[in-house]
């Protein structure tokens, strides 16, 4: 009797607390989510005149379209993996610490500097004149064209998306239970094939949390391109806006846009499935 | 671990160095009186004294914190209800598809978010400026909240509810007692990230911006082609020295009191 009076009011609770908190988020998915893709879907098969067409999909399969979804991909990829290069260590060695929150926040509060300002500074810094070059003289090397390269682009944009690639990874390195690692180790396993086997494997998912905040937003890096490349790398990101706000070709820019929803969708696919494979696997055991 | 206590120190110590080099740099020449970046001449203060005659500047500064405090604070409001309602949703397919959706704007590039907003806002007929910037930030932290709360709620033990359903707590005291202090960290974790996404944002300010509402990363962006005064520098030092502050207080504040806190919940 009592178990099913529990029941009955739970299940009350639960469909109330649904119904209650439901309502706001459904209307952002709804109002923020849907409403906007429907609409860039819509104006893509629109010209600068206003008329239906197809031409902008059939403008998206020239060469100069498919060489830039390549390179943006490329400049993507190379940035999210120095990322996570130079941050797993960073948020493993920041969890051994004393002070490991402390250390966190102070890891985070250069991303509170506004990324513009620091953007600019990257410009003194790197520039012919800049504490670099003069540093690159005195040890022998020479003055070096630092800015306007490659080299530049990913340097930077590995600066910015660093605190926000070591949160996540932070977060799941700090619920393992050392209590494993000590097991690992007393099996007789090294320090390597317990990172292999497994630390990596249990915070796999705060890795791919990481990835995706950073892989993504790397893909539109316009102001970067501008500012730190010097217009030399041209991303999917530079070309929309230059197609919204400088030709204000609408219809062009959604159809830039709508591919590049379509390869997030398949990049979101892939590391969902793997993901819930994960946790499935996780429970049988 | 023991065997190379040095290495983790040296990493540590570069990898920082690296992230405040960029802001010392603007702080270092916020005080040089020759007015460039490339050659300190001497001391002086007068870009600090000109950041508080610039009353352009301060509104600017003020927009952006103001945008930065109320989209964080709304949308992790939403963001919370929005995890509670995926966590507990018992239709399997409906919860993957919101899941989804939820992924979708956060994985959205900013410029895509930019752009179909503009064509959404300019379609309703809501005025670019400062509405349509507050919408935009409160609408792409939502999916940061949910991400970071979600994992906290998985982590719960339902066990904790029925515990509290047995000793007669109601819905509002489950809520209030049990959920939301157990996943308090992911909520905190979630308001920050939503705040410095916030203050960080350039591109989709950029594209839902009209013309008489700025945000300082809109308004460095244009200076960047006249040319950036020390002033802006002077202001950096500002922002750095007041965040900093305000950041490491609250750490200290919070961490003298959970110990007597946490005797008292017990």
């Amino acid at each position: 009797m009592r178990d099913l009076k529990r029941m009955v009011r739970r299940m009350k609770t639960n469909r109330a607390g649904l119904r209650l908190s439901m309502v706001p988020y459904s209307l952002w998915i709804l109002l923020f989510v849907i409403a906007p893709i429907g609409l860039i879907v819509y104006y893509s098969f629109f010209d600068l005149s206003g008329n239906f067409t197809f031409d902008n999909y059939k403008n998206f399969f020239t060469s100069v379209y498919l060489k830039l979804t390549v390179s943006s991909f490329w400049y993507a990829f190379l940035i999210t993996f120095f990322s996570l290069l130079i941050s797993y260590p960073t948020a493993y060695f920041l969890t051994k610490l004393k002070h490991k929150q402390l250390w966190l926040l102070l890891i985070i509060i250069p991303s509170w500097i506004n990324l513009l300002l620091k953007t600019y500074a990257f410009i003194g810094l790197m520039g012919l004149y800049g504490p670099v070059n003069a540093l690159l003289e005195t040890v022998g090397i020479g003055k070096q064209q630092i800015l306007f390269t490659d080299f530049s682009f990913v340097f930077v944009s590995v600066y910015i998306f660093i605190p926000f690639m070591i949160l996540p990874i932070f977060n799941a390195l700090d619920k393992l239970n050392p209590a494993l690692i000590d097991a690992s180790r007393d099996l007789g396993a090294n320090a390597w094939t317990t990172f292999r086997r497994v630390i990596w494997p249990l915070t796999l998912n705060g890795v791919k949390s990481g990835i995706q905040v950073v892989f993504i937003p790397a893909l539109s890096l316009f102001m970067i391109t501008r500012l730190i490349a010097g217009n030399k790398v041209i991303t999917l990101g530079t070309a929309i806006e230059q197609q919204f706000l400088v030709t204000q070709n609408w219809g062009m820019g959604s159809t830039i846009a709508v591919f590049l929803i379509l390869f997030m969708v398949v990049i979101l696919l892939l590391t969902t499935a793997n993901e819930r494979g994960m946790a499935g696997s996780g429970k049988k055991r | 671990m023991e065997r190379n206590g040095k290495l983790p120190k040296i990493y540590l110590t570069a990898v920082f160095l690296v992230l405040y080099a960029p802001i010392f740099y603007l702080i270092f020449y916020s005080f040089n009186s020759g007015g460039t970046m490339s050659h300190f001449e001497s001391f002086t203060w007068e870009h600090y004294a000109a950041v508080f005659e610039d009353k352009r500047l301060i509104i600017i500064v003020l927009n952006t914190v103001v945008v930065a405090l109320l989209s964080a604070l709304i949308s992790t409001a939403i963001g919370v209800m929005g995890a509670i309602t995926i966590h507990y949703m018992k239709n399997k397919a409906m919860r993957n598809a919101m899941l989804s959706m939820n992924s979708i704007l956060m994985v959205s590039p900013d410029v895509i978010i930019g752009a179909s907003f503009l064509i959404l806002f300019t379609l309703v007929g809501i005025k670019l400026g400062f509405a349509s910037v507050l919408l935009s930030h409160i609408a792409f932290s939502i999916p940061i909240v949910v991400i970071m709360v979600l994992p906290k709620l998985q982590e719960m033990s339902p066990t904790l509810i029925d515990a509290a359903l047995d000793l007669g707590a109601t819905r509002k005291e489950i809520m209030s007692r049990v959920i939301l202090p157990f996943i308090k960290p992911g909520i905190f974790a979630g308001f920050f990230l939503a705040l410095t996404y916030s203050l960080d944002d350039f591109a989709v300010t950029f594209f839902v911006t009209g013309n008489g509402f700025s945000t300082l990363s809109v308004e460095i962006y244009s200076m960047a082609r006249t040319g950036v005064t020390l002033t802006i520098n002077a202001l950096s030092g500002l922002i750095f020295v007041i965040t900093a502050g305000l950041i490491l207080g609250y750490y200290f504040l919070t961490n003298r009191s959970k110990t007597p806190a946490r005797g008292l919940k017990r």
